[in-house]
């Protein structure tokens, strides 16, 4: 009698095909519609799920393994950090206001993200990308995770990140990354991923991502540097999850293209105005530089994504109309960024300073058709200014983008000299817009941005004090009291660098570290 | 466009005027003034003068600029959503047609910034 043996291992394919399309089934009792309720309602037609491919055919077992041994060899070096005082060998104190501006407006996206990959991955019917986005989602916990872990040694020793989360959610300049994700977890799940499936993790993670990472081993930052290694396989493949979404949306139905192309170019201009906190970050907070913003945009958005939607033509996907408008902007983005924050750095959780002067020799160099003539005049009167201990500090709050939640300082495309004023009348309500894209993107759907806790507002309204105050009496000081309510202290995690505890805890531990003083 | 959703969507704008106090926003921008990063927003009461508002607030926010001690408030250009505009000082915002949430910029000619670069 011939007996059948059961093979002992199965193979890659076979495993994978086993423990993800071999656990689903049809449900019998149950109508479809119902256990997917939001599958429909965006008007993306998907006639067979198993089209789905998952190039990395990972399944749950071995993402355990894989991401354990990552996490072994991330804390080993860690602990290395930490009890070597690797905090003492950045490049110079300023450095560490990136760490600050990373975990308060980058870290809490993770934990959305993480949210939002399991809330679509729970809605799709195909047990293809519902695996796919299981791993996603642990993977971006455990980066909030990580990043926080990577950052706590910091914290130990200088100001502005003791309340990160609670900064994230009331901090003026956060909304402007908070809302950005708040709107894609908002939408459903096909417009979930392609706005951070897509847009987010393959076309800017470059123009994100990188710059940290790379700016942290540039500026000796061996904690997130090795934290950004950790994350690296797992951004490669949201990265190669991002473009398999696109596609499989794309190639199931013709009538799929018009509403993926307007989601492409709403986010890609969504994302974009996030990235304008890395294009300062860039060109002014790393002491140490790696490239321009402008480089960086050049070679990772327009040589790269270029390419990109030269490869989606096929399915009729055309590259996002705002380029056009981003490509005029990148010789002003950074420079009227930092601006920004150094006209409310009484109000932001990290410090800012002007350039020195070999600094704004580096930016003549990298923008010679823009800095010197509008830029340079400005920070030397700021640097004079604050030489007379007459620093500028910004007391009056700013008029605010309605979609974007960045103050109005873009600049007409094509004249830098003049602020972009866009406006809508909706219901008897004017809006206000930093660009024809951010007007664009409220005029789609404006039912959701009339929603918008624009901070500026939300302070007028008095809703951003410590409970129990009272604006009405005499003497109030309204900043004060805002800042409280973001649980910063005046004078401490905000203001200028130069009269920084941070610059002069730094200097004074280095020297005890080098010198025998 | 109405926006795509499972049923009925209809929320609150969260900004609209009876949210502040009785007070009504107003956006002032200066042009070529760019060491301002962006326009201000300001709650005021409509009944308040609008030479107030540039004698006060707008002194208070505008006046660490140097050009701002040589306006020659006879000859500054006003706009309303970008279009030219005359306020009357003597009269309230509410009297000036200025609404919640209106914007206004001026211009100040001869006036172009720190050493004439717009900022």
């Amino acid at each position: 009698m011939d007996m059948t043996v059961a093979k002992k291992k199965l193979g890659l394919k076979e495993r994978y095909a086993v423990m993800t399309r071999g656990l689903d089934w049809t449900p019998s009792y149950q109508k479809m519609e119902d256990i997917y309720p939001y599958i429909a309602y965006e008007g993306i037609k998907i006639h067979d799920w198993d089209k789905w491919e998952d190039p990395f055919r990972l399944t749950m077992d071995a993402y355990w393994k894989y991401q354990a041994e990552k996490e072994r060899k991330l804390y080993s070096v860690l602990d290395a950090f930490t009890q070597n005082n690797g905090h003492l060998n950045v490049t110079d104190a300023r450095y560490l206001n990136t760490v600050k501006l990373f975990l308060s407006g980058i870290s809490p996206l993770e934990y959305v993200a993480h949210r939002g990959f399991a809330h679509a991955g729970r809605q799709f019917p195909g047990p293809g990308p519902r695996v796919a986005c299981l791993m996603q989602s642990l993977d971006e916990i455990r980066h909030a995770q990580t990043q926080v872990h990577a950052v706590s040694n910091y914290n130990k020793y200088y100001n502005g990140m003791h309340d990160f989360h609670h900064a994230h959610d009331r901090v003026w300049f956060l909304s402007v990354p908070k809302s950005f994700f708040d709107d894609a977890i908002t939408a459903g799940p096909f417009e979930f991923m392609v706005s951070i499936g897509f847009s987010f993790e393959y076309v800017l993670t470059n123009l994100l991502f990188v710059p940290f990472v790379s700016g942290a081993a540039y500026n000796g930052d061996m904690a997130a540097m090795t934290f950004g290694f950790s994350a690296q396989s797992d951004e490669a493949r949201h990265m190669t999850l991002g473009l398999e979404v696109i596609k499989f949306i794309l190639e199931q139905d013709p009538d799929n293209v018009p509403i993926v192309q307007r989601w492409i170019d709403k986010w890609t201009w969504r994302g974009y105005r996030v990235l304008t906190l890395v294009a300062m970050m860039m060109d002014y907070m790393l002491p140490k530089r790696t490239m321009s913003w402008k480089e960086s945009w050049e070679i990772y958005f327009e040589e790269n994504g270029g390419a990109l939607f030269k490869d989606l033509a096929r399915y009729g996907i055309k590259m996002p109309q705002c380029a056009e408008q981003i490509a005029l902007e990148k010789d002003h983005l950074s420079h009227q960024a930092w601006s920004t924050f150094y006209n409310y750095a009484a109000a932001a959780n990290f410090h800012t300073w002007m350039p020195d002067e070999d600094e704004m020799e580096w930016l003549s160099a990298k923008y010679p058709n823009s800095f010197d003539k509008l830029y340079r005049p400005r920070y030397e009167f700021w640097r004079e200014q604050a030489a007379k201990g007459n620093r500028f500090y910004n007391k009056t709050l700013p008029m605010l983008c309605q979609t974007c939640q960045i103050p109005m300082i873009f600049t007409e495309p094509g004249d830098p000299t003049k602020i972009c004023y866009r406006e809508v009348d909706y219901k008897g309500d004017k809006y206000h817009f930093c660009s024809d894209h951010c007007k664009a993107i409220f005029e789609h759907e404006p039912e959701k941005y009339v929603q918008a806790w624009l901070p500026v507002h939300q302070i007028y309204q008095g809703n951003c004090f410590p409970e129990g105050t009272d604006p009405t009496v005499e003497g109030f000081d309204p900043l004060a009291a805002v800042l409280k309510y973001y649980n910063l202290e005046h004078g401490r995690d905000n203001l200028d660098f130069d009269v920084s505890e941070d610059k002069k805890n730094f200097a004074e531990w280095r020297g005890q570290a080098t010198k025998n003083i | 466009m109405a926006v795509a959703a499972v049923s009925k969507y209809e929320f609150a704008p969260a900004d609209t005027q009876d949210k502040f106090h009785g007070a009504q926003l107003l956006y002032i921008g200066w042009e070529d003034h760019l060491l301002f990063c962006a326009p201000f927003a300001f709650p005021f009461p409509a009944t308040m003068r609008f030479g107030d508002v540039v004698a006060g607030p707008m002194q208070a926010a505008f006046g660490y600029h140097p050009d701002f001690a040589q306006i020659d408030w006879a000859k500054a250009e006003w706009f309303k959503s970008g279009k030219p505009f005359s306020p009357d000082f003597d009269k309230s915002l509410a009297e000036n047609g200025l609404k919640h949430k209106d914007v206004i910029r001026f211009r100040t000619p001869g006036l172009t910034g720190i050493k004439g670069s717009c900022s």
